[in-house]
């Protein structure tokens, strides 16, 4: 009967749609470009989903993903992260490094901004001082501080003058680091160090604001469109300097905001992509598109983790915490619930930067380990039944899939450990606001990579009140280890540096890391050599159909 | 009625203040600020960036420098959109949210309206029951399932129209039916219960015995009479739907601005919720002034503007 | 033709028979009862309600399911006979978390639309039936209350009084009441110059009688309708209000939660979305065939 009624409802309005259909008339420009396939000739045009609006198109305002995603398209800093994923000469076609490795010689290459002014060294170091002149309010430009003098200059202490980066002559850039920064050519690859036409910049303030003669780009494509909020299309760069590398000639990137419109445009043929890095697939169709064979998964340098508030009770208890780190079946969550084949963790730094962290530090779902230290920590604490525990609060802040997340380690918890736990849920800003205040217990946290090295996932936790920590847990250990690590010039020494220090961070457990990240998408089947990086970012520069 | 209008223009600048400072202080009072992310700001940046967008004032010189751009109609920069200020956001998706929700209207009138005429004068019948049964189904799915039914089987199986975005007379079909679902619904439960009270009433048995034949009586009479909780209903409905819908929008990929409405809460972007607030509260306070002016004409017994004697 | 006189007889008066109405005597309500009764609709429409109310009451101890277990190897089950409604994403039997969501969603519904009754009518009466600056003082407050950012009111209030039934019932209410009471001023506005109100006044009649005995009743149909559309609006505004962490927290169910769960799961499980929302629509449409045939037996108009 119910069913019946739905139907009637339909018919209805089917009737009326076409109807209204009808009464439209002619005006039929409505079906949209379907990028034809076949033939000898394919058509070499990109349908992607963005999701949103990017909020800043200049390099030294950007601070998202959706940003950085088209700025990887249209500019290229001195390095591109390569299809192998390693960073490669860009606009930098070769450089120098000095013996203690904190002066980097960059050669720029003859190449063009799309207006026809040359590239120079001076865009670089333009764009570079632009971001952190205070006075130009990026918010990411700590991204430089790397840099010599770059965080004096930033906060207000130093002079830009005295900011390590140096344009010898038109085309040799000189730039001065802090420390020794083994990564720093992978930086260089990343948005915030991107030029930007310093002529073009110095005439007109805005020219980052819409697509136009003033959006001057250096990359592979060039940005025709940017209708807010609608789309962004971008074309083929004439003067890209490696222009025959690429194959696309156009880009369309979509904001649709709703992963199951985004895959049902998938499905229609109206994109080549669904999914990550750019957009998102909804949780609940995972299962059925790994069942087809479609879905493809990479892992990327990212951790889903809680944090514990190491300053109250029971968790200022190192056995309570790691009584509750163990008493999880990742695997389990992972199947079951995230369903995208992430992998469990049992280690701060994704396995991408330390490959042994596949392993990680303890067995999961290890129950008997679990009640030991829940036994220990009980005595410790001079409790003598795990009831006895204050009323145990899990924070997360308000989307699905935290939610899940939350209420199968709820019950694992409750089932495991005998513990009473309850959820809270909070507005995004209120819940950063009630973390970063340590006004919680336990609280979910993403880390997502910024650059491929694991002292940006320990970084963090160096200093108590450092911005990022918000567990109140910091060691002298671990402090001097990443003191050392800052200095060490050779690359394994330093590594070993890095894992020492994770090891005191995981045997005291101010984290429980649950599962490391990864990518799910959907692509069209013609669709090559799209380029996912290690950190999960997409370049289309190689992409074509065939 | 001119002495009447100007009166309540003059209380609708006071409202407006009103709701303009109370969102203020709330919006203040909330945690967080525009810059709070996940990965936190330096402190020294932080109060730079506080500096730079006089976040670091008296809350007295904030507040009445929100009071002078809204007298200039000039809202500023938006925190998060750099390349855009309020005003552009909101040039660029009303246009949008208009258009759809005009149809939406046209559609929740029409039908609503059709459907409770006819299920009035077919009272207790199966006219009744069956149009009964589409407001019903109507008012208990809200617009966001409604619209995932409409996406999913008249797109995605059927193919009839677009699955989503803005490109054509097509494409507005689906999400304006999703918005139109509701109110339609009520507006045809609303139209049958006044009308059958309409009918009931003794003019109507009047006119029947005077021998004008049914479909007059309803023209003449009861539409007119029955219209008064619908026309009440829509003065704020138009406002909000005017406005765009988060969900629709976001379910039909449409560049309206139904999304900043929610989208600046959680960003604090507050020079968007500003903007965003006040141009609603001016619709809103306009199609509630409309409401109470067409009470007069539709019932003449009505008087808002004297005072309680009537005539 | 003649009529003779010893065809009519004298019967005197009889003063037992003066008092008697052929038509047996009948208080209000119970005339009231009789005609809701006749109403097979309506009748119908009581049965149903009474099935879910006793279903929300017994109907999550039918099953041997917690309505918080989960049971994750058997996540998102079809219907079948060991999961009637089948499981959700959690592997959380279907069928007792409807029962177990119906408690809340049904009390909820019903509350929210109470207090807006409430609220509404006597906002709303008053503001029409006074007229001037009294209406417009009070209807200039519903329209700032309306015009400041729902979701603000919401985050605020969850900060200051933090998350439990009452800061929901209260966000709910907060904006709530404010269309019953434009309904409902609007009508009063209509009535107020009718002849029967004109003459109940001459009469006398204060302006609590007129209001209670005059106004409201005849203003009953767009209230009631109003009414039925509250109690869904609740129902979806109690999801959303959960989903932000100001109503229930999960592992609670509620049909309005449910639903919003179900709803991205549409074209895999749809289960999910359907048992929560047909049984929303199926309580709707008897809350508005109940409103609908107590509407008719209380209007004296439509008396035979």
């Amino acid at each position: 009967m119910n069913k019946k009624r739905f139907s009637f409802l339909f018919s209805i309005l089917l009737v009326l749609s076409m109807f209204l259909a009808a009464c439209s008339g002619g005006d039929d420009n409505a079906d949209g470009g379907d990028s034809g396939d076949g033939g000898s000739d394919v058509e070499q045009n990109l349908s992607v989903n963005i999701n949103t609006e990017p909020p800043s198109l200049h390099p030294g305002l950007a601070k998202d993903s959706t940003s950085g995603t088209v700025l990887r398209q249209t500019m290229e800093g001195l390095t591109r992260i390569g299809k192998e994923g390693t960073p490669e000469e860009a606009m930098a076609e070769s450089w120098e490094v000095s013996d203690d490795q904190t002066v980097y010689t960059f050669k720029i290459r003859e190449a063009q901004w799309s207006n026809g002014d040359p590239v120079t060294a001076n865009d670089f170091e333009a764009a570079w001082k632009w971001a952190i002149d205070p006075a130009n309010q990026s918010e990411y430009a700590y991204q430089l501080n790397y840099i010599a003098g770059a965080e004096a200059a930033n906060t207000g202490e130093g002079s830009l003058d005295d900011v390590g980066v140096k344009a010898i002559d038109e085309k040799t850039l000189e730039v001065t680091l802090a420390n020794p920064t083994p990564f720093f050519l992978e930086l260089t690859a990343f948005y915030t160090y991107l030029p930007f036409n310093s002529k073009v910049a110095e005439a007109n303030a805005e020219w980052a604001n819409d697509a136009g003669d003033d959006y001057t780009t250096n990359g592979p494509f060039h940005m025709t469109e940017w209708a807010h909020s609608d789309k962004i299309v971008l074309e083929k760069s004439d003067t890209y300097w490696d222009k025959d590398a690429v194959k696309l000639d156009t880009i369309e990137m979509i904001m649709v905001n709703d992963p199951n419109t985004e895959l049902s445009m998938f499905d229609n043929g109206e994109l080549d992509w669904a999914g990550a890095p750019t957009g998102a697939l909804p949780l609940d169709a995972l299962p059925a598109l790994k069942d087809e064979g479609r879905l493809i998964t990479e892992p990327i340098a990212g951790t889903y983790l809680y944090k514990f508030n190491t300053t109250v009770e029971p968790f200022n208890n190192a056995n309570i915490r790691k009584a509750f780190a163990h008493a999880m079946n990742r695997q389990e969550l992972i199947d079951n619930v995230t369903q995208g084949e992430q992998l469990p963790a049992m280690a701060l730094v994704p396995p991408t930067m330390f490959p042994e962290n596949e392993e990680g530090y303890f067995p999961d779902n290890d129950m008997e380990a679990a009640k030991e230290y829940l036994e220990k920590g009980l005595e410790e604490l001079g409790y003598s039944d795990a009831s006895e525990l204050p009323a145990i609060t899990l924070s997360y802040n308000t989307s699905e899939g935290h939610q899940k997340i939350a209420q199968a380690i709820q019950d694992m918890w409750t089932q495991n450990l005998g513990v009473e736990v309850t959820l809270n849920n909070q507005e995004w800003a209120v819940y950063l606001d009630s973390v970063h205040a340590l006004d919680y217990q336990v609280a979910r946290m993403g880390w997502l990579g910024d650059f491929n090295d694991g002292i940006n996932f320990l970084e963090a936790y160096r200093d108590a009140d450092g911005g990022n920590n918000d567990t109140g847990w910091e060691d002298p250990e671990f402090q001097e280890l990443l003191a050392q690590s800052a200095t060490e010039t050779d690359a394994d020494a330093r590594q070993q540096l890095l894992k020492d220090a994770e090891a005191i961070f995981m045997d005291a457990m101010p984290v429980a890391p649950i599962y490391f990240y990864t990518n799910n998408w959907v692509q069209n089947e013609n669709l090559k050599d799209v380029a996912i990086s290690g950190l999960g970012d997409a370049q289309f520069k190689w992409a074509y159909f065939e | 009625m001119a002495k009447y209008i100007g009166k309540r223009l003059l209380y609708m600048l006071i409202s407006l203040w009103l709701i303009v400072t109370a969102t203020f202080f709330f919006m203040r009072m909330a945690p967080g600020n525009p810059f709070t992310s996940e990965k936190q700001l330096p402190p020294e940046i932080e109060a730079n960036l506080n500096a730079h967008y006089g976040l670091d004032q008296p809350w007295y010189v904030q507040y009445g420098e929100y009071l002078l751009r809204i007298l200039k109609w000039d809202f500023g920069p938006s925190f998060k959109y750099k390349s855009q200020t309020v005003n552009d956001l909101i040039s660029e998706g009303f246009p949008v949210s208009f258009l759809l929700g005009l149809e939406a209207i046209f559609l929740a009138v029409a039908i609503g309206v059709l459907l409770g005429i006819i299920a009035a004068l077919k009272h207790n019948k199966w006219q009744d029951y069956t149009a009964m049964i589409v407001a019903v189904l109507g008012i208990s799915v809200p617009s966001f399932i409604m619209a995932s039914f409409l996406q999913y089987f008249l797109a995605i199986k059927w193919g009839i129209f677009p699955v989503a975005r803005w490109e054509g007379f097509m494409y507005t079909v689906l999400p304006a039916l999703a918005l139109a679902s509701t109110p339609m619904a009520f507006i045809a439960r609303l139209t049958r219960s006044s009308m059958l009270e309409v009918l009931a009433n003794d003019y109507i048995k009047t006119a029947k015995s005077k021998g004008l034949s049914s479909g007059a009586i309803t023209v003449k009479h009861a539409i007119r009479n029955a219209m008064l909780p619908v026309v009440t209903y829509m003065g704020p409905l138009t406002a909000s739907i005017l406005t765009g819908s988060f969900v629709i929008e976001r379910i039909f990929g449409l560049p309206g601005l139904g999304a900043h409405f929610v989208t600046s809460i959680s960003n604090r972007d507050y020079t968007v919720i500003m903007g965003v607030t006040v141009f609603y509260s001016i619709l809103l306070l306009v199609s509630i002034l409309l409401v109470d002016i067409a009470y007069g004409i539709i019932d003449p017994r009505i008087k808002l503007a004297g005072g309680k004697k009537g005539e | 033709m003649e009529i003779s006189k010893d065809k009519f007889k004298v019967v005197g008066t009889q003063l037992e028979d003066a008092e008697k109405i052929s038509k047996p005597s009948l208080s209000f309500w119970k005339d009231v009862f009789v005609r809701f009764r006749k109403n097979k609709l309506a009748l119908f429409g009581l049965v149903l309600l009474a099935i879910l109310i006793f279903m929300a009451i017994f109907g999550p101890m039918m099953t041997e399911y917690d309505y918080k277990q989960n049971d994750l190897a058997n996540k998102n089950q079809a219907p079948s006979s060991e999961h009637w409604f089948g499981t959700d994403d959690l592997g959380r039997d279907v069928f007792t978390r409807t029962w177990e969501g119906a408690r809340i969603s049904i009390f909820i519904g019903v509350a929210a639309a109470l207090i807006d009754l409430c609220i509404g009518v006597i906002w709303g009466g008053i503001a029409g039936y006074k007229g001037g600056r009294t209406d417009e003082f009070m209807m200039r407050f519903a329209d700032i209350l309306y015009g400041i950012p729902y979701l603000l009111l919401v985050i605020l209030l969850m900060v200051v009084l933090g998350q439990g039934l009452g800061t929901m019932i209260l966000a709910m209410t907060i904006t709530g009441w404010i269309n019953m009471s434009r309904i409902v001023r609007g009508q009063v506005l209509s009535l107020k110059n009718q002849e029967y109100v004109l003459a109940a006044k001459t009469l006398g009649a204060n302006t609590t009688r007129i209001m209670g005995k005059h106004l409201i009743p005849n203003a009953m149909g767009p209230i009631l309708v109003t009414m039925t559309l509250t109690v869904p609006s609740a129902i979806f505004t109690e999801a959303f209000l959960s989903f932000l962490g100001l109503g229930l927290t999960p592992p609670l169910a509620s049909w309005g939660t449910m639903a919003n769960d179900g709803l991205p799961a549409l074209r895999y499980y749809p289960w999910r979305l359907f048992f929560p929302a047909i049984f929303i629509c199926l309580t709707i449409f008897a809350f508005n065939v109940v409103g609908d045939g107590l509407r008719d037996a209380l209007d004296p108009r439509l008396r035979k």
